[in-house]
């Protein structure tokens, strides 16, 4: 099991679950981030503390601290 | 006769196409192209939304209506805003059921787009796919067999590029033929619950349905229900829901919950499931390298090249608040200054004359003169909207601002809050939860904005010496800029106390989309330009119309009689002097001169013995413990107009007529000023509390009608005004009172 502080920018991982409180799981599921799914990490942008995300061709940032929430593992 | 108008109208109405999709995918932009004539910007109920309507007239000659539905992700919802989404399409809560939805949809991203098409299509509404941005997939050599996604979906796909103005001959034709036929564009659901446990969930929500949801059609009523397992929260802020559909919602819920089931993660997956199968049969799948915005964020989104470029960027849009709207202001005021005189001209002088020229024609010029600042602060909003950098701009400032209880999109508000308070009022739409723009409406008039540096620089210029501290640094640039310094660390302040209390709200996790840098589509930038300029004039004109003539009234009446007379006397003296053939010689100048300064003190006179004069004694014990007596009471209640007629205000209070803050004869006359007891009223430390009160009292009328625009609440309004007076007041107690006890004069 892999944090986003696991996985250096530009690699790409398997999403395996989605915690946080319900609306914002729901709204990332809607968005693609659903587990079994390959997200990129795309950077993370120090100045505002986010971590930028590649996932059914959008560009989604997070809190870097609310992406916490996200568990992946190795891409296969 | 009633029904048979109604009856009337529904035939009259024409048919109304809701234009629906994502965020970023040129939903807009199309709205834009499409309603070319006859567009109005209303308001949905209880939300400050606006709500965009416009007519298009169809190439065969129909005439339709298009509604552009606010951007989402998807109709799920939990606020009252993303709720607006699932009214327009399903046709709840007063909205009328859209004859026809067109779903943009963002090529480049298909399949998260074509997640809302499943949920347009289960609610059985009548659709059509404007696949957008088919230019940006071509020039990656990329394509959609729109065909075969047509079959799929069992509607239209009409390729469009709204940017460039393709394909739209195309979209309004298969719009026509749907009209038409509106059966074979609503094929019902693609995807269906397919596990038992889940159909039985939608089955039972149905049964709590009422009527006027199901309208007869059961996948509607499953479409729904769906939406509202999905929807319904324990707490969440929407109002069409029915306590019947929420309570079996939430039942649902738990019970799925304790059997180990996720109802929302088994729904989503199931539409996912059913486009992810089907994805490859209409669009091959790429190896597409690293996109331009991406490598071109490398750069922006950087620690130091793209702060920089931030800096930079914010620093244009204040240059363009604080200076560039100078010319436009100064044509502003020279017009309505040469309309004054031409009906001094015209009319004899009187009280209606007065009231023209001083209530009427002074309130319009101070609606107006905020026009500049705001055409120009929206130019820049909708460009930085419109190009995506808005978006950077929330990411870079969203540490900062998340202190404090905002969100990065609160930036550029609280920026423009340095010129002009009332268009960043206007600009806090540019965030999605009423509770951030409420937030930010109630620190932004703290910002030291434009108007307070005339009472500044007055104030400074009389009563602190132009001497240097410590031998280098300027005492009055000094104090200036510790204005600035004081009142931004007290907005800071003030949002991170109100976001903690009255704001308190459980803070929202960020997910921030970060869409492709794009041109801009101009037309639509000016369009937004002047819608709100044209929303501005329209509400909180006449606010700030309605105040200017209350405190002319204040400020002019009651008129004495004999003093009038006796003004209108030397009007026409002076008058007939000044069209006398000697008026160069010493002897007329001296007596114009002499007529000039009895004018000065008799409307002095009157001023003092105003309404506004009986008001400024009678809060005089308010004031005196800040160090202020009843004429400078006067002109704050002067100062309520804007701020910066607190100089004019004084001028008159001490008879010396129309003054500015560069007035030498005003600074010589507030130093001379005494008490009764012979010692001064203006020292440096009534200065510095009169400049603190300044700082934080809310002078100014136009602020708060700006915040009843877009709170829609006279609440907030009473609030921002005394919080900010008795923030104003203590500090400015706190400053005097203390300074007298550390042995300041």
């Amino acid at each position: 099991m892999k944090r986003t502080t696991d996985i250096r920018p530009g690699d790409r991982a398997r999403l395996v679950q989605v915690g946080g409180e319900r609306s914002f799981r729901r709204r990332l599921m809607e968005l693609g981030f659903l587990p079994g799914t390959t997200i990129r990490l795309v950077r993370r942008v120090a100045v505002g503390d986010l971590v930028e995300f590649e996932v059914r061709g959008g560009h989604i940032s997070l809190r870097a601290s609310e992406a916490t929430a996200l568990l992946f593992e190795n891409d296969r | 006769m009633k029904a048979a108008a109604a009856g009337l109208a529904a035939v009259v109405r024409p048919p109304l196409v809701a234009i629906a999709g994502n965020p970023n995918t040129g939903k807009t932009t199309l709205f834009n192209r499409l309603t070319k004539s006859d567009r109005k910007v209303a308001n949905y109920p209880g939300v400050t939304v606006d709500r965009h309507e416009g007519k298009l007239t169809l190439p065969g000659g129909r005439l339709i209506a298009i509604l552009d539905v606010p951007g989402t992700y998807s109709l799920s919802a939990r606020s009252r805003e993303e709720e607006i989404a699932i009214q327009s399409i399903a046709g709840l809560d007063g909205e009328h059921v859209p004859d026809l939805v067109v779903l943009v949809v963002d090529a480049t991203q298909l399949s998260r787009n074509l997640y809302m098409a499943l949920q347009i299509l289960e609610l059985e509404v009548p659709l059509v796919v404007a696949l957008n941005m088919t230019d940006v997939l071509a020039a990656r050599s990329e394509f959609i067999d729109t065909a075969v996604l047509s079959r799929e979906l069992g509607v239209p796909v009409v390729p469009i590029s709204a940017l460039k103005g393709r394909g739209l001959d195309g979209l309004e034709r298969a719009i026509e033929l749907a009209l038409a036929s509106p059966a074979s564009v609503r094929p019902g659901p693609r995807w269906i619950p397919d596990t038992a446990d889940l159909r039985e969930d939608v089955d039972i929500v149905v049964d709590a349905l009422p009527p006027d949801w199901v309208r007869g059609s059961t996948s509607r009523a499953r479409a729904l229900a769906a939406w509202a397992l999905l929807s319904v929260d324990d707490p969440d802020e929407l109002a069409s829901v029915p306590d019947s559909v929420r309570r079996v919602a939430l039942a649902r819920r738990t019970i799925a919950q304790s059997d180990g089931r996720q109802i929302d993660a088994e729904i989503i997956r199931g539409r996912y499931g059913w486009i992810d199968a089907r994805m490859r049969s209409f669009m091959p799948p790429s190896t597409r390298g690293l996109g331009v915005s991406e490598r071109v964020d490398t750069v922006l989104l950087n620690p130091w090249l793209g702060f920089a470029v931030f800096l930079f960027t914010m620093s244009v849009v204040f240059m363009a608040l604080f200076s560039w709207s100078e010319p436009g202001i100064r044509a502003i005021e020279v017009g309505f200054g040469w309309l004054t005189d031409l009906v001094r001209g015209v009319l004899s002088p009187s009280i209606a004359r007065d009231f023209v020229t001083d209530a009427l024609i002074a309130g319009l010029g101070s609606v107006v003169v905020f026009l500049p600042q705001i055409l120009l602060l929206f130019f820049f909003i909708g460009l930085l909207e419109d190009t995506g950098y808005m978006a950077r701009v929330a990411c870079i400032m969203d540490r900062l601002m998340r202190a404090m209880g905002l969100s990065g999109r609160a930036f550029v508000p609280m920026l423009s809050g340095y010129a002009c308070a009332v268009p960043a009022i206007l600009a806090t739409r540019t965030m999605e939860r009423q509770r951030d723009r409420t937030l930010t409406m109630m620190v932004v008039p703290l910002m030291t904005c434009s108007a307070r540096l005339p009472v500044y620089t007055l104030v400074i210029a009389a009563l602190f010496p132009p001497t240097m501290l410590f031998g280098f640094a300027p005492v009055q640039s000094l104090l200036l800029v510790a204005m600035y310094l004081f009142s931004t660390l007290l907005a800071l302040v003030v949002a991170a106390v109100l976001s903690r209390t009255m704001l308190k709200a459980r803070s929202v996790p960020l997910i921030l989309e970060l869409p492709p840098y794009r041109m801009p589509h101009w037309p639509s930038v000016v369009r937004q330009m002047l819608q709100k300029a044209r929303a501005f004039l329209t509400e909180a004109g006449s606010v700030i119309l309605v105040c200017t003539i209350i405190l002319w009234g204040l400020l002019s009446f009651p008129k004495d009689g004999a003093v009038e007379a006796r003004k209108q006397v030397i009007a026409t003296e002076i008058a007939a002097l000044e069209s006398g053939s000697d008026v160069d010689s010493p002897a007329a100048q001296a007596q114009i001169e002499g007529l000039h300064a009895e004018a000065g003190d008799l409307a002095g006179e009157s001023l003092r013995s105003s309404y506004a004069g009986t008001l400024g004694r009678a809060i005089e014990p308010t004031i005196e413990p800040l160090g202020f007596d009843w004429k400078i009471g006067i002109g704050l209640i002067g100062a309520f107009a804007a701020r910066e007629v607190f100089v004019a205000t004084m001028g008159v209070v001490y008879g010396i007529g129309d003054a500015d803050e560069e007035s030498a004869t005003l600074r010589d006359r507030i130093r001379a000023e005494t008490r009764a007891n012979g010692e001064p009223v203006y020292t440096p430390l009534v200065g510095l509390s009169l400049m603190v009160f300044f700082a934080l009292a809310c002078q100014c009328m136009s602020t708060l009608a700006a915040v009843r625009r877009e709170t829609k609440s006279w609440g907030w309004v009473v609030f921002l005004f005394v919080y900010m007076t008795a923030l104003a007041w203590i500090a400015s107690f706190v400053v005097y009172q203390g300074g007298r006890l550390l042995g300041f004069e």
